[in-house]
């Protein structure tokens, strides 16, 4: 490396910084130079991300662009402090972690303590209260139609992905069924008197929109047994295959039920809510406040039913089955009715962010509802850390306020580059999530240490 | 029956397919044999493939008029081999930095899914950004005609080349890994990881070499897709999704299997879309797996880690 291989010609001594670098190249370890690797491949890649785009006619353009010499020459620069700054951490790490360890401990202390976690969940509902009106409209709409949703999504997949361990990849086909739901039950019986219904098809009845929650939720929930009582039987990998194509079904078959749903057009003209009970009168409008609030309220009221189910012996039995089926079964849980019950939860939380959505921004359609998004939650539950409910609003919150946030700084279209590369070095730093529950982290940190899998996903005879 | 009067032109056409799937899939059911793991970046693999065998072509082939004989031959074959390559050595490298990481860790295994989905994102969008997002048509490289007819269903150029081109392929790795001592080491690590490598198998190599040689065929699949169709930067994303069912159908793990799965998925995929509109295709699809899982729930020939073939 020509960084070291020309130490200034000082050194005749042991004071002098030739010396000294070549004492620090000879205690070099072989993963140092691989991790030097490493960074010099990040660093050509960040300059990649960063640098020109290319187009169809000049396929070469973008790389050229990107590489060009003072710019890479910069980049490779920066890998190499990267570099320095993780060998210094590896070598120190030890000793910097034992003088944190008193510190960890109050922290551990203080966090575990159940009077902070309810101040800390009181703070964070009236920071989510008192902070959005100051906000521009691009950020409410931001919270409104995509944090607020995709939180409850989160929330509702992590009872399937975080608590019972079920892999669900097309999870967002319940989110259509609620926002589709929706859709059809604020439609009329019929078009006389200039009723405009959302659907061509019409409903029995005309169902003010705040009451369709229920509906929704039913039809989530029948939804979820529907798919979870013949499928839920399989194994890891084949029910993540099985809910994907699930999902996919669900989307094409909106998308080409044109008499039906509209097709690829949607629905449109959903109303906003409304309560129109004896002398209580409401309605949300197109302010995005009340729909906050709403939303806000609905998450607080399902964080803490879920946080009161994960330990309630319903939690503990899904914590069984997702540490070891078999393990479960034998010690009779049934796992089936478990496993649906988790499946159903999951389902009836995505109709509730269906009906939601649907209601506030008044149009829903097929592309809604594409695969990646299914991906996307699951990615959310997964950074926030699995099977923690606080992890999960963290983990949607910030990786949707990333991509808009970047909107600004980087072409729109290329904002997923970033995201991509964020996972993939999250997973590698820190596969456990922001916050993980604290019976996850443990499972993790064992598994790391060579003591048990990880989770029972892993097939039968295959813990690699 | 709606597909009966174009029975074996559907055929056909579904094999052309089916080839292509059953190339992809062994990728996915390779790696899953030794790390049990859906590769989600496999479909990335196959794109950078077509990417891989458009610039070789670009750079030999005269765009106006189209190559004959030998020469198209030749180019056709320089660009199955520039795809897997590059296939190759981008599988390579997202086992070692999305992956290999995490394995020594022993992270959970859904850490493994985000990162590969981290991964597949990242690739896919990169380049579209230095590629474009424009479809990039493929030069001619031989002219596409019927070759000769079988129960009066036309085959054409394009489907007799992708068929040796897969055949060959198919065969060779069928041997690869019931013949060589690479295969051995790949079934010795599917079997029974901690064994193998008590044994004295050198299990990250043998991984490594997995990836390799999923994304070789990866990359050939993607350059004779990009040769048919056209090569985007989201072109890995359809046929990724498909493979995975067709390695799913025929037992996940196992390669026979997957070829059986790809075959098969292929064939019904075109027959069904004869009596639906072609709307239907991707839920023929997912509901032929649907099927099948709920009556073979292992696949259709069932899961064989690290049986021979």
């Amino acid at each position: 490396m020509s960084e070291f291989a020309n130490p200034p010609a000082s050194g005749d001594g042991d004071s002098g910084f030739g010396p000294s670098v070549r004492r620090i190249v000879a205690s070099l370890t072989d993963s140092d130079w691989r991790r030097l690797g490493g960074c010099m491949f990040a660093a050509v890649l960040v300059a990649l991300m960063t640098g020109t785009s290319g187009n169809a006619q000049h396929l070469t353009a973008g790389v050229t662009g990107s590489l060009f010499r003072p710019r890479i020459v910069f980049f490779l620069l920066i890998g190499l402090a990267l570099w320095a700054v993780m060998t210094a951490w590896t070598r120190y790490r030890d000793d910097i972690r034992d003088g944190l360890a008193p510190a960890r401990k109050v922290q551990a202390e203080v966090t575990g303590n159940r009077w902070v976690q309810y101040g800390g969940f009181v703070a964070v509902l009236l920071l989510a209260i008192l902070i959005p009106p100051q906000l521009s409209v691009f950020w409410q709409q931001v919270l409104v139609s995509q944090i607020g949703v995709f939180v409850l999504l989160t929330i509702g997949l992590n009872v399937v992905v975080g608590f019972a361990g079920l892999l669900d990849l097309g999870y967002i086909a319940f989110y259509a069924i609620g926002a589709y739901t929706a859709a059809y039950f604020t439609g009329y019986p019929d078009n006389k008197r200039g009723h405009i219904s959302p659907l061509p098809v019409h409903p029995p009845f005309h169902v003010n929109p705040f009451f369709v929650f229920p509906l929704a939720v039913i039809a989530c929930l029948i939804a979820g047994l529907l798919l979870g009582a013949p499928t839920l039987r399989l194994r890891g990998d084949y029910l993540a295959i099985v809910t994907l194509g699930f999902g996919e079904i669900v989307r094409i078959v909106i998308n080409n039920s044109e008499s039906v749903t509209n097709g690829p057009r949607g629905a449109f003209g959903i109303p906003h809510f409304s309560i129109d009970v004896w002398k209580l009168k409401y309605h949300w409008t197109l302010d995005l406040m009340p729909y906050w609030y709403l939303l806000v309220a609905i998450i607080a009221i399902v964080f803490v039913l879920f946080r009161q189910l994960e330990n309630s012996r319903v939690g503990r039995a899904w914590t069984a089955i997702r540490e070891d089926e078999v393990a479960a079964a034998a010690t009779g849980i049934p796992t089936l009715k478990y496993k649906l019950m988790a499946f159903a939860i999951g389902a009836s939380t995505s109709g509730l962010a269906g009906v939601i959505f649907a209601s506030e921004v008044g149009f829903v359609a097929p592309d809604n509802f594409v695969l990646i998004n299914s991906l996307l939650v699951l990615v959310y539950v997964i950074f926030g850390g699995m099977g923690s409910l606080p992890g999960a609003v963290a983990g949607a919150s910030f990786l949707i306020w990333l991509p808009n946030k970047l909107r600004d700084l980087v072409a729109p279209q290329d904002r997923f580059i970033y995201f991509g590369a964020l996972l993939v070095v999250m997973m590698i730093f820190r596969p456990q999530g922001v916050f993980p529950s604290r019976r996850r982290a443990r499972e993790i940190g064992l598994a790391e240490a060579g003591s048990g899998g990880a989770d029972a996903m892993a097939a039968p005879g295959g813990a690699l | 029956m709606c597909f009966t009067h174009s029975f074996w032109q559907l055929t056909i056409s579904g094999l052309s397919d089916g080839f292509l799937y059953a190339l992809i899939a062994l990728g996915y059911t390779l790696v899953y044999g030794v790390l049990q793991l859906i590769n989600f970046a496999h479909s990335e693999v196959f794109m950078s493939g077509g990417f891989g065998g458009l610039f070789a072509v670009q750079a030999v082939v005269d765009s106006n008029k189209t190559p004959h004989g030998v020469a198209s031959v030749m180019y056709v074959l320089l660009g199955v081999l520039v795809g897997a390559l590059v296939g190759g050595a981008v599988a390579f490298v997202l086992e070692r930095v999305a992956y290999r990481p995490l394995r020594r860790r022993n992270a959970p295994k859904l850490a493994f899914l985000i990162s590969a989905i981290g991964a597949s994102l990242f690739l896919v969008n990169i380049a579209g950004k230095e590629f474009g997002r424009l479809a990039i048509p493929m030069p001619n490289l031989y002219t596409n005609g019927n070759v000769f007819s079988v129960f009066g269903a036309q085959v054409q150029t394009n489907f007799v080349v992708i068929a040796i081109a897969a055949a060959l392929m198919l065969i060779f790795l069928d041997r690869l890994v019931a013949k060589t001592r690479l295969g051995q080491g790949i079934r010795a690590v599917a079997q029974d990881a901690d064994t193998a490598s008590l044994m004295g198998v050198n299990i990250d190599r043998v991984i490594s070499q997995t990836f390799v040689i999923g994304g070789l065929l990866g990359g050939a699949a993607g350059f004779l897709f990009g040769m048919v169709f056209n090569v985007q930067y989201n072109m890995g994303f359809t046929p990724g999704v498909k493979a995975f069912t067709a390695a799913v159908l025929g037992g996940i793990g196992n390669i026979r299997g997957a070829v059986l799965g790809g075959l098969l998925l292929g064939v019904v995929e075109n027959l069904g879309v004869s009596c639906v509109q072609s709307a239907w295709r991707d839920v023929i699809a997912f509901g032929i797996l649907v099927l099948v899982l709920l009556f073979r729930p292992t696949g259709l020939l069932g899961e064989r880690l690290g049986r021979s073939a």
